[in-house]
């Protein structure tokens, strides 16, 4: 009878024939290497500078997006944009150009992040991908360089910690939520080197949108990568919108961890980070009454359908707070052509929304809605440092996308339960779900 | 040949972030040319730290040194900047490959931030594994990075290793 394992060690086994144990350093092969507007100028000119790294491994495991400065708000990002073009065509290497979304959005659309599948991207937010049972996690431009050129690359084996999410969450509660509470608690180095599994009975109310956002800030509590299980709710997901049935993959009863976290999910209430720090983990009702001048809700972190849903279940039939600026920016062009579909761009614009479609825009303080002096936002994003966003003295608050709706129409921190009308639940677990005002 | 690095201490606190040591703004503003960089570094943590800074000073931090962004503009500016090493409590994973690939000598030591003030004189010894504020004359052994990436280090980083060398080091 074979020993049981963790998803960690299973997702080893199967790329490499063995389950390693933590601390070992393990080179295995990839899957799925890329990287962006952000990163790509120092990956290729390690590759063009460097014997051996002149060469892509294999085309068709390599994706480029111009995703950060999209459209190119600077000759400088024009310039890195034409090279890409450049390079994706001497290559065949795909690339998703301005419009196509935020490259960890657009791996999802398209499905190029499957179960049991390694992935690396330079950008350290290519975590989100662990929503999908890949292991899959961010490496620098000279990583990649290595990885587009070799197909593979050294991890060393991180410790497995289990993450159970236990109990039934309160219907205004959503994966960010989640996710920055167990930031505040565990702290931003609370999970270095390590890797965080979630389990429990939990999972089932966790919707993949919101398994995105938790496993998209494993990076924000130091962890290598955040995996949920390829469990039902994982497989309904990839049939519904990909038509494809991939593999079921769980951690086995009794697989050995290093530590274990229980999550109550009843118990939560909605949370904000509040700067300088994505670990200044608050409930909103401590810091309600803060003024705002901008709100942001978008960002690889937030930028999916049902946040958008959330948003639109607050923003309906009100209007943007005088003086404030309410940002909108989808992930990708797919989910933003749903929202049109189903009228919630119409309730965002209706509200004094600005919208726009597929960039990181003003979450790396690149363009659409820097801050000024002193300026305060709520921010769906995932980081919160002093000048992330605009001005050094400007500061963000990290929040779901309902808390920030809610920020939207009063001008001030706010709690969303306060504007919620109904109790639907936020989550939006059912891949077929369609919005109706 | 022994492997020493000597330099002046800057000491600093707990989870610095890549985006304390550049700001992502400037990755779009100066997209690609790092020495236009450098006069950006620490500029919300240390000001005028471009123009104090000497070559083989070395920065002795907390807990959680590199957190946040993959973005490798990070370690290469603090070696550009002349940085010998950095000493630290705990690094985030991906600063620490970042440093390694880029040769930047990175050292996970636990008691030498508690004694370390501002300016103290540190040295390393890569290959005993040995971390020493001179100053204080307290030592600590560190835990040196695995061969093989101890190899990349000394060699200056993964590319200067693929020069030296014709192949990876895997």
């Amino acid at each position: 009878m074979p020993e049981p394992r963790t998803l960690t060690e299973k997702l080893f086994e199967a790329k490499t024939g063995r389950a390693p144990s933590p601390g070992e350093i393990v080179v295995a092969p990839l899957d799925l290497v890329y990287a962006h507007d952000g990163t790509f100028g120092l990956a290729v000119e390690v590759m063009r500078q460097t014997p051996l790294l002149d060469q892509v491994f294999d085309p068709s495991r390599v994706a480029l997006f111009i995703d950060h400065a999209a459209p190119a708000p600077t000759v400088a990002a024009a310039l890195v944009h034409q090279a890409m073009r450049r390079f994706a065509r001497e290559r065949g290497v795909r690339l998703f150009d301005v419009g196509n979304g935020i490259s960890h959005q657009v791996v999802a659309d398209e499905a190029l992040v499957r179960p049991g599948y390694f992935v690396v991207g330079a950008d350290s937010h290519t975590v989100t991908g662990g929503a999908f049972a890949a292991f899959a996690t961010g490496v620098g431009s000279t990583d990649a360089a290595v990885a587009m050129a070799t197909g593979k690359l050294w991890f060393r084996v991180p410790e497995q910690v289990r993450l159970v999410l236990d109990g039934t969450p309160p219907p205004y509660i959503m994966g960010k939520d989640i996710v920055l509470t167990i930031i505040g608690k565990v702290g931003s180095d609370g999970m270095i080197y390590r890797a965080v599994e979630y389990q429990g009975d939990g999972l089932r109310y966790v919707s993949m949108d919101s398994r995105m956002t938790i496993s998209n800030m494993a990076v924000e509590m130091g962890a290598k990568v955040g995996l949920f299980p390829s469990d039902s709710v994982a497989r309904a997901w990839f049939q519904a919108l990909h038509g494809l049935d991939v593999p079921r993959i769980e951690p086995d009863p009794g697989a050995g961890y290093a530590d274990e976290m229980v999550l109550e999910l009843g118990k939560l209430e909605p949370v904000v980070a509040a700067p300088p720090n994505v670990d200044n983990v608050k409930p909103v009702t401590e810091v309600e009454g803060v003024e705002v001048d901008q709100v942001f809700i978008g960002s690889c972190t937030n930028g999916r359908y049902e946040d958008y849903v959330a948003a639109a279940r607050i923003l309906r039939g009100r209007r943007v707070a005088e003086g404030v600026r309410c940002v909108a920016i989808p992930a990708s062009r797919r989910v933003y052509r749903r929202l049109l579909r189903d009228g919630v761009i119409d309730v965002l614009t209706d509200a004094g929304c600005f919208v726009a479609y597929g960039t990181c825009g003003p979450c790396i303080g690149a363009h659409l809605g820097l801050l000024g002096e002193n300026e305060v936002a709520v921010s769906t994003t995932n980081r919160n440092f002093t000048g992330r966003m605009g001005h050094k003295s400007s500061k963000v608050y990290l929040a779901s996308p309902a808390t920030a709706a809610a920020a939207a129409v009063t001008g001030r921190i706010t709690d969303p339960r306060s504007l919620l009308r109904g109790d639907a639940p936020l989550m939006l677990t059912d891949p077929g779900y369609r919005y109706a005002p | 040949m022994a492997w020493l690095i000597r330099g002046r201490a800057w000491r600093l606190g707990d989870n610095i972030s890549t985006d304390h040591i550049i700001s992502g703004k400037y990755k779009f503003a100066k997209i690609n040319r790092l020495e236009d960089m450098l006069p950006y570094v620490f500029e919300e943590v240390i000001p005028g730290f471009y123009e104090k800074v000497r070559p083989g000073d070395v920065i002795v931090a907390g807990r959680g040194f590199g957190y946040g962004s993959s973005r490798e503009h990070a370690p290469r500016l603090l070696k550009l900047a002349g940085i010998g090493a950095v000493v630290a409590k705990s690094f985030h994973r991906i600063f620490y490959r970042n440093a390694i690939n880029i040769g930047l000598p990175v050292i996970v030591s636990e008691r030498i931030p508690d004694v370390t003030e501002q300016g103290d004189t540190v040295l390393v010894d890569m290959e005993r594994g040995v971390v020493r504020n001179e100053t204080r004359g307290v030592e600590e052994r560190f835990q040196p990075p695995p061969p093989v990436l101890l190899e990349v280090l000394r060699a200056g980083g993964i590319v200067e290793y693929i020069r030296r060398n014709g192949r990876l080091p895997w």
